[in-house]
């Protein structure tokens, strides 16, 4: 039973998720849901590589995948403490209320 | 049109419309549990790619563990009087710009089938023996190194959450 599902469905699907991800970090103002749209680019790129391992019929690709989803559990533990500490000291989760470093 | 093909292109538009979800619905909880659902549909399109461990690592990791911290923070902090502000025009207009270019610039290339970048050369055939022997034997280094990044994340979260940062 072949398929006809191509590299270029995976990859536009992908393109298309990592764009939902990129205007989410633009457009919102709450941190936790920038965060999430970050989630979902990490998530993006993870598809493409399954996508290339699949029909270039190497590993490589699945084992990266693995390492990225290890790696963006502890990323997620650090940054949500990174954003209940901002909390704790501001009382605002907005990206308009927090503005100490702009010029 | 089989089976795979009618899977792949459900859980792809769902996908999707879960991402749009994600970004426009204006309470947080919302958008965390599309989020979830998300994650399962991508989890979906490892197994159509036969990649039924990471399938199964998704899952857990992801749907389990990152977002139950997810719902655990946004639960703590209690967020509810900054739901009502209204979008900044500015980003709307530059966050949709730069997503309906990347699109665009994706349409360009994608237009043509990518022919140099699928080779096919390897042997691989998507068993789970293949992924998980290279971890121990070729790549074992960057997997010690990830069990040492973890202690790292985990020691300098709890010194995060400390009430007095000194």
């Amino acid at each position: 039973m072949t398929s006809a599902i191509t590299l270029n469905d995976y990859l536009a699907i992908s393109g298309l998720l990592f764009a939902l991800g990129i205007a989410g970090v633009i457009i919102r103002r709450n941190v936790l849901v920038i965060y999430m749209a970050l989630e979902m680019n990490l998530n993006a790129a993870n598809l493409a590589l399954v996508a290339f391992s699949k029909f270039n019929k190497l590993p490589e690709g699945q084992i990266l995948v693995f390492f990225i989803i290890a790696i963006a559990a502890a990323e997620v533990a650090v940054g949500l403490a990174i954003i209940v500490a901002l909390f704790r000291r501001n009382q605002t989760v907005s990206v308009d209320d927090l503005k100490t470093m702009r010029l | 049109m089989n089976v795979h093909d009618i899977l792949f292109w459900v859980f792809s538009i769902v996908m999707l419309a879960c991402g749009a979800l994600v970004i426009f619905s204006r309470n947080p909880v919302t958008s965390a549990m599309f989020l979830i659902l998300l994650f399962f549909f991508m989890a979906g399109l490892f197994v159509l790619l036969e990649a039924f461990f990471l399938a199964a690592i998704q899952v857990l990791v992801y749907a389990g563990a990152v977002m139950v911290l997810f719902l655990f923070v946004i639960m703590l902090l209690n967020i509810k009087a900054s739901e009502r502000r209204k979008f900044n025009v500015l980003a709307v207009i530059g966050g949709l710009g730069v997503a309906v270019a990347f699109v665009w610039e994706l349409a360009v290339v994608l237009r043509r089938p990518v022919q140099s970048l699928t080779t096919g050369a390897g042997e691989f055939q998507g068993g789970l023996q293949d992924v998980v022997r290279p971890l121990f034997t070729k790549y074992m280094l960057p997997f010690e190194v990830t069990a040492l990044l973890l202690l790292v994340s985990m020691i300098g979260v709890v010194l995060l959450s400390k009430k007095d940062l000194r």
